[in-house]
């Protein structure tokens, strides 16, 4: 293989060449662009990503940056204030709409996201515009303790599974004297209460982006499914996932399910008593249809970089068959794209039943919802949402006041 | 009359502190001002708004719960000042052995890392597996979920705030009950007022003008309080309700939401409020402070 890769470097040169034609290339056609990322789990794979990138691109190197989440948009920003953000970097569907609107990132040739799924780079559009390349997918899923199943002689949860069934299961599982919970319970939005409102048939955002769907009363039932949970006693108050993260909680072997996400399977394999004792299956349906918010982070172009071309070029890479098969052999916390490429890292944890989730999650995938200032009204949702979990007030009355100051917010935007 | 050569040399000695206190307190003070006027741009850049963010701020019922919060805790942390008085009393209390342990020990809390103290007691105080409740399980007492509730994260960041401030607070009364005369004393004992009088009568009132400052510095302290809260409730922690304070407001509008001018304004309102109380406090102390 050794000696094509001349070959190889050459061609990549007349691909830069032509795609140079806009931009100034320097006087030896060399490059140097950085690339923000924040999470230090995906370090391993975005070095063995720039390798080959480098491999095939011999003029531009490209040097990672990471970033801790809590210091990542703070100094995002106030680098991008300055003119002043890297070349490169990764974006979430929270805040694309923001960068985009003020002229942070440039566009990005919407037929490189061609055979991507369209609920992952929907959330990247904005008027009409692609903002950035996703590369990885976070899929929601429900974990379940197969030895607190097997000790109550219940079957395993499976693809065909419903709200009824995840609620008669629940409390089955439930055992006070024991203090085991059927399911846990906290207030989370994309593997939680998002879903179930889009499964009862309700909508957090109107198709517009303009209206809240909070007081939909279908939107009610999805989040009367969680209240509900802890109202019947077969899911902790509250206060528990506060004090103790549910990821952590669910580990101690005390609880029966819990909804959470397929990128924890790194987590969950790394402890091999945990391994042998706990598997994943798609989320269950519920009365009105199956719906999964899926979200995915994808990487940004500076509108400012001094190498739009090779920048570019870069992030289209991220998002190519042979860089996905990288991250997905590297088998981490992340979660390849595009669509056949998952098999490495399905293969990384072969007990765990992945692959059947992921079949049977992608078709149902919906778009995480977002608008320009998703940050403000997320708050008003956290904020009165927790007199909802905590049983202080009836889910409806805050459900409708959330609407109305959602609506309020987004009149502004 | 000083010469010119020494007026020049005493600008340029007090220079550095001038430089320095012009550039991080009162240029920055300035600019907070003129942004509580505007609405800013996320990327830089803002538009002036007049008195918009004041009235936005009058009506908003987080503001107004921020506000309660904060002098709630303002309030539970004064009321710990008595107990920085009766330590200081003790660690200068005669022929104490290992007194100087006992002063390193009350004084390392000060010395401590908040992100360290914060996350430290956030494991004490866990409902299911914290320290503190499984002492009171052993009383027979079902203890709260400390930080985990909104009707309690306040008392329990109070509690960490008075602890991580006894020390600090005692070394002051400390040197306070070291400036007393002895004579006093040794006149009161002679005249057969007892140890408990003699605190009550001579300790106590010799000691207002510290007991001023260290009421004066700890409001001030306690109104501006963030690290602790940060550190002990999670952002989207539903006991934040309960404990948001106004410079966690502050936090939330201009680094999580992005309104740097409605930010600016809450800290102008903070700033306002400080001085309002201090001068009172200065007001009243004619009442009670004796200077000797």
């Amino acid at each position: 293989m050794r000696h094509r890769l001349p070959l190889a470097g050459l061609l990549a040169l007349a691909v830069l060449a032509a795609g140079c034609g806009s931009s100034e290339p320097a006087a030896d056609g060399k490059a140097a662009i950085t690339y923000a990322i924040w999470d230090k789990n995906d370090q391993a794979s975005a070095e063995k990503i720039i390798a080959a990138f480098q491999q095939a691109n011999p003029k531009v190197t490209v040097k990672l940056e990471i970033t801790p989440w809590d210091q990542y948009w703070t100094k995002l920003q106030t680098a991008a204030s300055g003119g002043a953000a890297p070349d490169v970097f990764w974006m979430n569907s929270l805040n694309v709409r923001m960068y985009a609107k003020g002229g942070v990132i440039s566009p990005i040739d919407a037929a490189k996201a061609e055979g991507l799924p369209d609920a992952v780079v929907d959330g990247y559009r904005y008027d009409g515009k692609l903002y950035a390349l996703p590369h990885n997918v976070s899929i929601p899923a429900l974990w379940y303790d197969k030895k607190i199943f097997d000790a109550a002689g219940l079957d395993y949860p499976t693809a065909d599974w419903t709200w009824d069934d995840v609620k008669s299961a629940a409390k089955k599982l439930t055992d006070p004297a024991k203090k085991q919970f059927g399911i846990l319970a906290p207030m989370w939005d994309q593997g939680g209460f998002y879903p179930t409102m889009l499964q009862a048939g309700g909508h957090v955002l109107s198709p517009d982006g303009k209206k809240s769907g909070f007081d939909d009363p279908a939107s009610i039932k999805g989040l009367e499914f969680w209240t509900g949970l802890i109202k019947d006693k077969v899911a902790p108050v509250a206060e528990v996932y506060t004090d103790t993260d549910p990821i952590q909680l669910f580990q101690s072997g005390k609880y029966g399910m819990y909804y959470g996400g397929v990128w924890f399977a790194s987590t969950f394999w790394s402890n091999p008593e945990i391994r042998e004792r706990i598997d994943v299956a798609p989320l269950p349906a519920g009365p009105a249809k199956e719906a999964v918010i899926l979200l995915g982070l994808a990487n940004a172009v500076s509108a400012k970089s001094e190498h739009p071309a090779e920048a570019a070029a870069f992030a289209e890479f991220v998002s190519s068959e042979q860089a996905q098969k990288i991250l997905s052999d590297s088998g981490g916390g992340a979660l390849s794209l595009r669509p056949g490429t998952q098999d490495g890292w399905f293969k990384a944890f072969p007990s765990f039943h992945l692959k059947e989730t992921y079949d049977a999650s992608m078709p149902h995938g919906v778009p995480y919802p977002a608008t320009l200032n998703t940050a403000q009204w997320q708050d008003v949702q956290q904020r009165l949402l927790a007199d909802a979990w905590s049983g202080k007030r009836p889910v409806a009355d805050v459900a409708k006041e959330i609407a109305a100051q959602m609506n309020e917010i987004l009149a502004k935007e | 009359m000083l010469s010119k050569r020494e007026w020049v040399w005493g600008y340029l000695l007090i220079a550095p502190m001038a430089l320095g206190l012009g550039v991080f307190y009162l240029w920055p003070i300035a600019q907070t001002l003129y942004l509580s006027f505007t609405e800013s741009g996320v990327f830089g850049g803002h538009t002036w708004v007049g008195t918009d963010n004041f009235t936005e701020l009058l009506g908003d019922d987080q503001m107004r719960d921020a506000l309660g919060n904060t002098l709630l805790y303002a309030v539970l942390v004064l009321a710990g000042v008595p107990v920085a008085i009766v330590v200081a009393a003790l660690l200068n209390v005669p022929g104490l052995r290992g007194m100087s342990v006992y002063r390193t020990l009350y004084f390392l809390p000060v010395v401590t890392m908040p992100a360290a103290v914060g996350l430290t007691w956030r494991y004490l105080f866990n409902g299911d597996f914290g320290a503190i409740n499984h002492f009171l399980g052993e009383l027979g007492i079902d203890g709260p979920y400390w930080v985990g509730d909104p009707d309690f994260a306040i008392y329990a960041i109070a509690i960490v705030g008075v602890w991580s401030s006894v020390g600090y607070n005692a070394v002051l009364f400390l040197a306070g009950l070291q400036g007393i005369p002895r004579q006093y004393y040794e006149a009161a004992s002679m005249d057969g007022a007892g140890r408990l009088r003699q605190f009550f009568r001579i300790t106590l009132p010799l000691l207002t003008p510290t007991t001023f400052f260290v009421l004066v510095i700890t409001m001030i302290n306690a109104l501006q309080v963030f690290d602790l809260v940060y550190l002990m409730i999670d952002l989207n922690s539903p006991a934040l309700n309960g404990s948001r304070t106004i410079v966690y407001l502050f936090f939330e509008k201009g680094f999580v939401q992005n309104q740097r001018g409605l930010a600016a304004a809450i800290a102008v309102v903070l700033l306002g409020l400080i001085l309002v109380l201090t001068a009172i406090q200065f007001r009243l102390q004619k009442k009670w402070v004796h200077y000797e």
